[in-house]
């Protein structure tokens, strides 16, 4: 039997080398591809039509758009409808990739550590000089909390500067922690099946059939998770702890 | 004693990070249910926070995952 973790394994497709750099084509690239074209579609298809009635495509395009949407206006509010395209982009790419790895056979790329910190290092440097740039040096002032004695101070601000920079980190980690998790429990339980085979493996069997529902359910809700902490940190370099 | 042997000892302690998490998610959803059975109007408003709140403590359980995985796997 293969090993539960053989699934995240990268396999290059195409052997690419630029320079010293290997840029090769690999599973994990195609299934990004395949996650981004899909996603392009659906909105693109979805939104050629533009019926004032929407059929069934375009009801998902709107309701995808609207719900992003409303999670910007809520979180950071007006001054937030500038950065709408890169949470609806973040959102729909994780989403996707998070989904089709649930497609038996398929590759999760969001089950990668490299690929989830790189989403999440964009987010904290873009977030970073974004406050820097609409306040200057009083961005600052974000680690100082309001209204605390200076005795107290010196112990909060160094805690606020580290959970700060904690951030790209446990973005990362809790989105690539979930599929990874996710993923091998499907597969143990999938091994547990031929192993009892088949007088015991129906216990295992149902197991798996309400655990993919429940992926499913943690696919959107990592994805849903990831945009709104981004909000949140949007919000909190326009605005500075309101 | 083994160094595997401490591995598979260290892994397993390090689960027991899931004790708090099962407080902190049993308190989420707890919390959730007798708030929503006081006021049931406000409970659709609250939901996405309380899935919010979960996601944010399953990822706490998670974090343990990882470092049992790290201790398993990597050294």
């Amino acid at each position: 039997m293969h090993s539960p973790m053989e699934q995240f394994e990268i396999k290059r497709l195409l052997d690419l080398k630029i320079g010293g750099l290997d840029v090769s084509f690999t599973n994990s690239s195609l299934w990004m591809i395949i996650a981004v074209i899909l996603a392009t579609g659906v909105f693109v298809v979805g939104m050629r039509q533009r019926a004032l009635v929407p059929g069934r495509l375009q009801s998902v395009a709107e309701l995808g758009y609207e719900f992003i949407a409303g999670m910007v206006r809520d979180n950071v509010g007006d001054q937030g409808k500038k950065y709408f395209p890169f949470i609806l982009t973040l959102f729909i790419f994780i989403l996707f990739a998070n989904v089709l790895g649930m497609v038996p056979y398929s590759f999760t790329p969001t089950s990668h550590i490299v690929v989830t910190f790189a989403m999440a290092l964009f987010v904290f440097v873009g977030v970073t000089l974004i406050g820097f740039a609409r306040h200057g040096l009083h961005f600052l002032s974000l680690f100082v909390p309001k209204g605390v004695p200076f005795v107290l101070l010196l112990l909060l601000v160094p805690i606020e500067i580290i959970s700060y920079f904690i951030r790209p980190f446990s973005l990362s980690i809790r989105l690539f922690a979930n599929m990874l998790a996710g993923h091998t429990m499907l597969k143990v339980f999938g091994g547990f099946v031929v192993m009892l085979g088949i007088i015991g493996g129906w216990a295992p069997l149902a197991f798996i059939v309400v655990f993919t529902g429940l992926e499913l359910l943690i696919a959107f809700l990592q994805a849903y998770v990831f945009a709104i902490l981004t909000c949140l940190y949007l919000n909190d370099s326009i605005h500075l702890h309101h | 004693m083994d160094a595997s042997a401490a591995k598979l000892i260290g892994a397993g302690l390090a689960t027991i990070a899931l004790a708090g998490v099962g407080v902190g998610i049993g308190n989420i959803f707890g919390s959730f249910v007798s708030g929503a059975l006081r006021n049931p109007e406000a409970a659709p408003r609250v939901f996405g926070n309380v899935l919010l709140g979960f996601a944010l403590t399953e990822a706490v359980a998670l974090f343990a995952l990882v470092i049992a995985f790290m201790i398993l796997f990597v050294f």
